[in-house]
């Protein structure tokens, strides 16, 4: 059974806690700097498209400390930070912390679920390809992943919505929730219905990788010593690959499919875009585009931690989960 | 490699394995720089005829008309010249980063831990948030997208290149060099650079799929080039306006046509990569 050393593990997460505030501190500061330094004016972003006099601009400006320095900016930037205050969205004109909450729960049920079927037919057709090297099946696996590589997510959220939704007419073209209803009218039914197509382009495009990892890991298994023996000792074919390969190339295989939060997340914010899903992915262009620079970057901070955690969770499985790597040094 | 791919039958079946390499990718960046020339040549203002607006696609329109009854295959190839350009704008400057950035690490051991930070730092926001970063901080537009894919695109090439650095740095002839009186950057520019040129050459090839695609990503998000340019990014975001009423061939095409050539610059840098680093051919 899985045993593990918890003085060392909670050293090792501590140094990782350390780690992540550093990053969190430097990407607060380094984003904040960059949009301190693009054309956007946030005064004139606040107010929109309202009118106003110059004298009430340089209050406005006064009042936000658009006159201070960059270096006094980014110290009250970060202190606000500190203090847990992400600021307050101008769009949705509620504080960050509720939008992103709000937000990134919608695309948690849309990240995980396609994770996950990403994760299980990923490794699957890599077993299968690596399994049946050379053969027709291997060829069209891979020509799928080559292609899948080399196409823009959105594109394929595009054809898949123009087959399902426009010409099947299997599924809605857009919104999460039907016109004409509120959010929270909406039944369990009508919500998967909309989550499907985004899901399934988002499954889809996540495979590839992971596919052609599996794949190549079990072909050098198919060449190791131990294979040959097993067929020597007359053991079935599939048998050898469930007993000897699989058991070799789960745990890279899932610290892969860990490691993937930052495609998972880039692949959200174009899918969300395509299927007018209403979660991060959303809000984060509406914030780019509507110059809602709380908000953006109160989604780069959460992001950073989304992605940090999967990195965290990949290094965690990769020595403390796999019984070879655990070994000499843990008694 | 028991496969044979298609060149080794028939016609081209008298030739090595090294020459059709060479013949892959000579034809594939043929059909590049054709796509190239054509789009560069085509004027940016295409005649617009309303009575021809939203035609299926035909003989006269392969890939269909749009809204303004423009030929959707002419402003297709203009986005693809447009998309390669930006390509290799930011494949050049991201291989010219991770170039410095891996001499940089091998000065001494806390360059290159700030070297390694730097990677860990880069990797850790989504790549596109990144890149919407970078693009709005600098105010958009090509230079921005340019500089946004540029800047976010230098990490896996600096990883191989470090490590291949670092290896280097400890072979005899670079110690004997040190102790001859060479200075670093003598060793750098003379013992080092010529050996990992290759290595850069390939590196930046391969970058170039991934930099058109995230440029095409960007620009559909609206945070690329401005809506008047002509890239596909552009195209296919419009073409979500009109994807209810079946306009289909509006994002159908200039999509398939966008794979094509990712998918090409693919091939291109694989073969690339075999023909410079024989010893990893079998991999």
């Amino acid at each position: 059974m899985i045993k593990i050393n918890s003085k060392k593990l909670a050293k090792f997460l501590g140094l990782k806690a350390v780690r992540l505030l550093i990053l969190l501190i430097v990407i607060a500061a380094i984003s904040f700097i960059m949009i301190q330094l693009s054309p956007i004016d946030p005064v004139r972003a606040y107010l929109g498209q309202r009118i106003v006099s110059q004298e009430q601009l340089a209050i406005m400006g006064e009042y936000w400390g658009t006159n201070l320095s960059l270096g006094e900016r980014v110290m009250g930037w970060l202190s606000t930070l500190a203090s847990g205050s992400m600021g307050f969205s101008l769009i949705y004109r509620v504080p960050v912390t509720e939008v992103i909450v709000q937000k990134f729960t919608a695309s948690l049920t849309l990240m995980v679920s396609s994770w996950i079927i990403s994760g299980i037919f990923g490794f699957l057709l890599g077993v299968l390809a690596g399994a049946k090297e050379g053969t027709w099946i291997d060829k069209v696996i891979k020509t799928y992943c080559y292609i899948l590589q080399s196409s823009p997510t959105f594109w394929i959220g595009l054809v898949l919505l123009m087959v399902f939704s426009v010409y099947l007419g299997w599924f809605p073209i857009g919104l999460s929730v039907p016109i004409g209803q509120l959010s929270d009218t909406v039944t369990f039914w009508q919500w998967l219905h909309r989550l499907i197509l985004p899901a399934f382009t988002l499954s889809i495009v996540g495979i590839a990788s992971l596919t052609m990892y599996t794949r190549d890991k079990l072909i050098s298994v198919k060449k190791s010593d131990y294979f040959l023996f097993a067929q020597a000792r007359g053991e079935s074919f599939w048998g050898i690959i469930k007993n000897h390969g699989i058991r070799n190339i789960l745990i890279p295989a899932i610290t892969i499919q860990f490691m993937s939060f930052n495609e998972l997340f880039g692949g959200t914010i174009l899918v969300e875009q395509v299927f007018a899903y209403p979660g991060i992915g959303q809000a984060t262009v509406a914030a780019g585009l509507r110059s809602d620079v709380p908000l953006l970057l109160g989604i780069v901070i959460i992001s950073t931690i989304f992605v940090f955690a999967g990195n965290l969770i990949a290094d965690i499985i990769y020595q403390y989960v796999d019984p070879r790597l655990r070994g000499e040094d843990d008694d | 490699m028991t496969e044979a791919p298609w060149y080794n039958k028939g016609l081209f079946s008298s030739l090595n394995l090294r020459q059709k390499t060479l013949l892959t990718i000579g034809l594939t960046g043929l059909v590049l720089f054709v796509i190239f020339i054509c789009g560069w040549l085509i004027d940016a203002n295409l005649p617009t005829d309303f009575a021809m607006k939203m035609q299926a696609p035909s003989f006269s329109h392969p890939f269909g008309t749009d809204w303004m009854g423009r030929d959707m295959f002419i402003r297709t190839i203009k986005g693809l010249s447009l998309s390669i350009v930006i390509g290799i704008g930011a494949s050049i400057i991201s291989s010219f980063i991770a170039t410095i950035l891996a001499f940089v690490a091998s000065v001494n051991k806390w360059f290159d831990e700030f070297v390694s930070w730097l990677i860990d730092l880069f990797a850790s926001i989504p790549h596109i948030l990144l890149i919407m970063m970078i693009s709005i901080a600098l105010g958009k537009g090509a230079f921005g997208v340019i500089m946004a894919v540029a800047f976010s695109h230098w990490v896996n090439l600096t990883r191989v290149l470090r490590a291949e650095v670092l290896q280097i740095n400890t072979s005899e002839y670079v110690a004997l060099s040190n102790r001859l009186g060479r200075s670093k950057l003598w060793i750098a520019k003379e013992h080092i650079l010529p050996l990992v040129l290759s290595q850069i050459f390939v590196g930046t090839l391969l970058v170039f799929p991934h930099a058109i695609m995230h440029e095409a990503s960007v620009t559909f998000l609206g945070f690329g080039l401005s809506p008047h340019e002509p890239a596909i990014g552009i195209i296919l975001s419009e073409s979500m306006s009109y994807l209810a009423m079946g306009a289909w061939w509006l994002a159908f095409f200039p999509g398939l046509a966008l794979l094509i050539v990712v998918l090409l610059f693919d091939i291109i840098g694989d073969n690339l990569k075999r023909l410079l680093d024989p010893g990893e051919a079998n991999n």
